[in-house]
């Protein structure tokens, strides 16, 4: 491997990492407040990607269609935005009628129902919008720019930078804001907080908001990098975002941003090194290795959960 | 006891003397014609054009054939395989085994041709795959036929190309190796680019599923590659065309016919103008039989077919003319398995939409490759023959 090989992997690898770190940091919030693996959050990154498509597609014959002309990086901004709006409206119902009333039962049929709601989607998805592959329009014109030999897109620059920013902003959320000490609260101790005036439901519909406005992020920058969209597509991804976030410790946000940015360098590093079909086995038994030294993840702690930052 | 067994015997012996009697007309009138296509899955355009080109053909004859004496209506079902091999199996045992058809059509995918041609080899039930191109559907299997050519000509043919054409030396190859057509043709391309003295200078993997090939496409990148072989899906090619794109890589990358089974133009783009691949026919620019073809599939379904449409439509062509040619039905499933099985393997030479073909004894036909390119209206232009 050449230097400028090793840059250019590294900035593949940053890409994405991304994109796991967002979507791990979903599950870590949900687990970290209400103490549930949300296993249709791949789903939910999936319908994120179907709305995006649809209000970018909107929004795109309106400013073409001359009624408001807007310049795409606009274009991108509120589709992001609107998706955000849609998908944290799915998570929240998914919550109410999912998780909600199996608050008190066993945590196995909490994640069992997760599975099933996401199956739910999946099926839903193929049935109205049928079996075909949707194209997501193109909103960022991509522009190479070779420096020292290593290939950087405009649209690489965009997702980190916008992934990097969200998930600052999310920090800022939980660290400074009411509702964001309510969620730690309730992550410290899930009884008491009633007792201190807060809905534990707003908390909740708040926190699968939240998660899943990260969700729709990660859908739309992925979507601008890989653009064939179908049913299917956030199931390996979860999956491996459910990893991250494992790795990084179950229960917190910087974490999961970590494990996410970690399974990223994995998985891209090791098929730079390795022969390609090898490429999931090694870095599967490396995260395998890593747990077996370290079970609780990178930052998690192993006598509560708590929602850290 | 003994008394109770010879009763038994007896009433058993009664009963199969007691066969229902032989019907006139063989199977009522009705033959049946079995379809197993994806038309769920990964690849639902392809499942959608096999539909669509066998009813252009059975509309054509009017869902009536005339063998021997008697004009029998034909009855279509469509099985959908899900993309699964698994699905594959499942719906060609249904429709052997409940349905009794009479003959089947498919499948496309390697991945599911090759497991439904082991059913219907088992089951003495002869099929026609249109698009499968991997050697594995028909070897050893008297039952199974194909309309396309095989991936170690198509293999070969590209790396003739690229000798001939591009005029390249150092080749990359890049492929799913988790799915039979692209890992056989991947190999089938290495084998004859060595044989020709080319040299493979990188030969990466992925698996079904992954979208980010950046890590392969950069090791690409960095042998130093000339051109990049990649015989994928329509729904995987604009991914991998678009992130070598963007890694910087200008340079050709070429294909094979399964970039053609599907919406390659809508899903591309223009990162994907110039670059062409080896298929079974062109969409644009074509004459002739094909080009009658094209048209009256326009007219019955508004788009232009792609090259598993026009393939669909001549193996179901082929099909009945082998029913018809076997003279007379029997009524008996088997022994009507058996002639159509006959006067299949007897075809020699036909002239179908995808060009003139001869059929070896293995069931496979001898034709010509059409080079395809992916041109600036993003439509697929027929640029060359590759013949052998």
């Amino acid at each position: 491997m050449t230097l400028t090989g090793f840059f250019q992997y590294f900035v593949n690898a940053l890409q994405w990492g991304s994109f796991y770190a967002l979507i791990a940091i979903g599950y870590t919030m949900v687990y970290g407040v209400l103490m549930l693996f949300n296993f249709a959050h791949g789903d939910i990154f999936m319908v994120g990607s179907y709305i995006g498509l649809f209000i970018s597609g909107a929004l795109l014959a309106i400013s073409i269609g001359g009624l408001v002309p807007m310049p795409s990086w606009l274009v991108l901004i509120l589709t992001i935005v609107f998706t955000m709006l849609g998908t944290s409206i799915v998570g929240i119902l998914i919550e109410r009628v999912a998780y909600r009333p199996l608050r008190n039962a066993p945590r196995a049929s909490a994640a069992v129902t997760g599975l099933m709601i996401g199956l739910l989607m999946e099926t839903a998805n193929l049935f109205a919008l049928g079996a075909e592959r949707r194209k997501f329009p193109v909103l960022i014109q991509t522009t190479v720019y070779k420096v020292e030999g290593v290939s950087i897109t405009n649209t690489k620059i965009i997702i980190v930078g916008v992934s990097l920013m969200l998930m600052y902003i999310l920090h800022l959320l939980v660290r400074r804001t009411k509702w964001g000490m309510a969620m730690r609260a309730m992550a410290y101790d899930f009884a008491v907080v009633p007792l201190m005036g807060i809905s534990i439901n707003f908390i909740a519909s708040a926190t699968f908001a939240l998660s899943s406005c990260m969700a729709a992020v990660a859908s739309v920058l992925f979507c601008t990098a890989y653009p064939i969209l179908e049913p299917y597509m956030g199931i390996l991804i979860g999956w491996k975002a459910f990893i991250a976030a494992i790795l990084g410790g179950r229960g917190s946000i910087i974490g999961a941003m970590f494990g996410g940015y970690l399974l990223g360098f994995i998985e891209i590093f090791v098929a730079a090194i390795f022969p390609s079909t090898l490429r999931d086995l090694i870095a599967y038994s490396i995260t395998i290795a890593i747990l077996a030294f370290r079970p609780h993840g990178f930052f998690g702690e192993p006598y509560s959960a708590q929602l850290k930052l | 006891m003994f008394k109770k067994i010879l009763f038994s015997l007896l009433v058993l012996a009664m009963l199969m003397g007691c066969q229902p009697a032989v019907p006139a007309v063989p199977y009522d009138g009705v033959i049946k014609i079995g379809n197993v296509a994806p038309m769920t899955g990964d690849i639902p355009k392809v499942g959608e054009d096999g539909d669509n080109g066998v009813k252009l053909a059975l509309d054509e004859i009017g869902y009536e054939l005339k063998v021997g004496e008697h004009t029998y209506k034909i009855e279509y079902l469509l099985e959908d395989n899900e993309s699964k091999a698994e699905s594959a199996v499942t719906a060609g045992t249904k429709l052997i085994m409940e349905d009794k058809v009479l003959a089947l059509i498919g499948s496309y995918a390697s991945k599911q041709a090759i497991p439904l041609g082991e059913v219907a080899d088992r089951y003495t039930t002869p099929d026609i795959s249109p698009w499968s191109t991997n050697p594995r559907t028909t070897k050893d299997r008297p039952y199974v036929f194909r309309a396309c050519f095989l991936d170690d000509f198509q293999g070969f043919m590209g790396a003739k190309y690229v000798q001939d054409y591009f005029k390249l030396n150092k080749v990359a190859v890049l492929y799913d190796v988790a799915s039979d057509y692209p890992k056989g043709l991947a190999e089938f391309f290495k084998k004859s680019c060595e044989d020709l003295g080319l040299e493979v200078v990188a030969f990466e993997t992925f698996t079904t599923k992954d979208r980010d090939f950046s890590s392969q496409l950069t090791k690409i990148i960095e042998s130093g590659a000339e051109i990049i072989y990649t015989p994928q899906y329509y729904d995987e090619v604009p991914l991998i065309v678009k992130q070598a794109r963007d890694l910087g890589w200008e340079k050709p990358i070429f294909g094979s016919d399964s970039w053609a089974g599907g919406d390659l133009a809508s899903l591309c783009g223009d990162d994907c103008v110039g670059c062409r691949f080896t298929t079974h026919y062109a969409m644009v620019g074509t004459k002739g039989k094909t080009k009658e073809f094209i048209d009256k599939f326009e007219d019955t379904y508004g788009y232009v077919p792609s090259d598993v449409g026009a393939l669909a439509y001549d193996a179901a062509q082929i099909l009945f003319k082998a029913i018809e040619n076997t003279g007379d039905l029997t009524g008996e499933l088997e022994k009507d398995h058996e002639a159509i099985k006959d006067e299949l393997a007897k075809i020699e030479e036909w002239e179908g939409t995808t060009g003139k073909m001869s059929f070896t004894p293995e069931g496979d036909p001898i034709k010509c490759a059409v080079i395809v390119e992916y041109n600036q209206d993003h439509e697929l232009e027929f640029v060359d023959w590759a013949c052998p």
